[in-house]
């Protein structure tokens, strides 16, 4: 890490103090030679714990954070500028690019803000298959989140079983659609090809197996002592605070406040599914922590409702080969595995959108973490950029 | 609440001063012209000195001036029968003439939305009130707003650049903003 002096103030410690001996030398004396000195340290653009190319510029006092900067932009592609000279089909391939790993849910925002701008009739199984890879999604994303953030406080194994579960998950997407990341399965007006044969019993193989994983997950890593004493009272977010800086996800609802867009704003066939919201009080990295591990629960129960019942029927309807949407504009929320993901489209008429808007997550709860992390330890801001769960192109678009 | 009931009570807050003195105007020059020059002055007067209206969007749209963004918005969050307390997207948005700002409210308890747009003819300089000391989250919005569309935000505390270079010449989310090099252009 760089250091850079703040002021430019001599050292002060002067030299005729040091005359003094060490016998004169009361606690005052001591504090009043070695004064505090605020520093600038640069974490980041490369840095393990920012999980990207992130640069937070930390004013710290010894270790004492004393404010979080963040410089954003270093891989800002300007994806909402690209969408206004793109057709909808294109723009949907974009956004997979932002949280990359809730691309699916991200597809489908861009989908259903299309098909409701079009007044077009979604199949049920379509409806249904959206919502089983929706969740499928946020538990491969937490189940990243997971390992990286027991390896952030320093538990390396944690990031190997992490990984192994996700890799079922990921063999299934591409099974299905060809691609384990960015995976672009939906278009508007449905999906671009049917559930492979063996999507179902292996979903059924994934939820029995995960089953008897979070367990694991929760003995290896919940309820180890030097964890908690990591997580417990850092980072204190409350809930007028979370609403204020427009917090979403699990992060706002480690902190109380009940704002899954599932539950509020249910979209494809999440009406049909009853599920818990998973809500915390204390509003600490190890609330987050909770609140995360609780959802792992509920998708894998959204999916074992679902999975049985995939209607019949088309898994796609037709659409004009150039979309061209009406005057008009269009809002649709999501859920993503990091909380509200919004799309908004001014629409002059056109193939390609006048304007188009997308509202991320992790920008806003970016926001919050120089008001949470300030008068911690940088070992602390670790351990709240790891409960963050930033994905960095979602925050630089 | 619903949309009807949201509009007649905020364009409550903001009588047009306008609308009573046109109304008599018009009474007295009722002899001297016709019935039906009378009905269409009398429809364009509106009560409000806010614009509502519904058609091409899915919520309760409110165009607002911008002498008057400020007072809105914290009455907006601060009545107990609005409170809308939770700013859940801020948009620039160029509209050719005019740049602007789109905000999109939700209220916590009620659960109702209201989309609030805010325009100025100003391109050069064009600056509205900073609305973050009502949400905190639109410190970081407006940054991204004043970095794209170059607009600037009164009392901001921190307005710079946030994703561009401090030396990043133009903004480039307008629609007259050019570069050959980096934009492909169909």
């Amino acid at each position: 890490m760089a250091l850079r002096e703040k002021n430019n103030k001599p050292n002060s410690l002067k030299t005729n103090n040091l005359e003094l001996g060490t016998q004169n030398m009361k606690p005052e004396t001591i504090n009043s030679n070695f004064k505090s000195e605020e520093y600038q340290i640069n974490m980041g653009p490369q840095h393990p714990a920012t999980h990207g190319v992130l640069n937070l510029l930390l004013t710290i006092d010894g270790e004492t954070i004393k404010k979080v900067e963040p410089d954003l932009g270093y891989i800002h592609r300007s994806i909402e500028k690209m969408c206004e000279r793109d057709s909808y089909q294109q723009i949907v391939h974009l956004t997979d690019r932002m949280d990359y790993l809730s691309s699916n849910i991200n597809n489908e925002a861009v989908c259903l803000a299309v098909e409701n701008a079009l007044e077009l009739e979604i199949p049920e199984r379509v409806k249904v298959i959206r919502t089983i890879i929706g969740e499928l999604t946020r538990i491969s994303s937490h189940c990243l989140w997971w390992g990286v953030m027991g390896m952030d406080v320093g538990a390396l194994s944690t990031f190997f079983y992490g990984f192994r579960d996700r890799e079922m998950l990921n063999d299934i997407f591409e099974e299905t659609c060809g691609a384990r990341l960015t995976m672009n399965y939906n278009v508007p007006g449905g999906l671009m090809l049917d559930i492979h044969p063996n999507f179902v019993k292996r979903v059924k193989k994934f939820v029995t197996h995960f089953k008897t994983k979070i367990p694991e997950y929760d003995r290896l890593l919940t309820e180890n002592v030097i964890f908690q004493k990591r997580t417990k009272g850092v980072g204190v977010l409350s809930k007028e605070d979370a609403i204020s800086f427009g917090v979403s996800g699990p992060v706002a609802r480690a902190s109380g406040y009940s704002c899954d867009v599932r539950k509020y704003h249910p979209y494809s066939a999440l009406d049909k599914v009853t599920f818990n919201e998973s809500l915390k009080t204390e509003g600490d990295t190890f609330a987050r922590y909770q609140v995360r591990i609780q959802e792992l629960w509920e998708s894998l129960s959204i999916v074992e409702q679902l999975i049985d019942n995939i209607p019949e029927g088309e898994y796609r309807v037709k659409t004009n080969a150039v979309i061209k949407l009406p005057k008009g504009e269009f809002f649709q929320k999501v859920e993503t595995a990091r909380g509200e993901f919004c799309v908004y489209i001014i629409s002059t008429g056109t193939k390609s959108p006048y304007r188009l808007k997308f509202r991320s997550p992790g920008f806003s709860n970016l926001s919050v973490l120089n008001h949470i992390a300030v008068g911690g330890k940088i070992g602390d801001l670790v351990a709240i950029l790891a409960t963050l769960d930033l994905v960095i192109p979602d925050i630089d678009r | 609440m619903n949309n009807n009931e949201l509009q007649s009570l905020i364009s409550s807050w903001f009588p047009n001063p306008e609308a009573n003195k046109v109304s008599e105007v018009i009474e007295v020059s009722e002899t001297e012209e016709g019935s039906e020059g009378k009905v269409k002055v009398q429809e364009s007067i509106n009560p409000s000195l806010l614009e509502f209206t519904e058609e091409g969007s899915q919520f309760l749209n409110i165009s607002v001036k911008p002498e008057h963004l400020h007072q809105l918005m914290s009455q907006l969050k601060t009545n107990s029968e609005t409170n809308f307390d939770y700013l859940f997207c801020l948009s620039g948005v160029d509209w050719g003439e005019e740049l602007g700002v789109v905000y999109h409210l939700e209220s916590t308890t009620h659960r109702h939305i209201v989309v609030v747009k805010v325009k100025t003819k100003d391109r050069e300089t064009p600056i509205l009130d900073t609305i973050y000391d009502i949400w905190t989250t639109a410190e970081f919005h407006e940054r991204e707003v004043f970095d794209f569309f170059g607009i600037k935000f009164n009392n901001h505390p921190n307005l710079k650049r946030l994703f561009l270079t401090e030396d990043w010449e133009g903004y480039p989310l307008r629609k007259d903003y050019v570069d050959e090099a980096n934009m492909v252009i169909k």
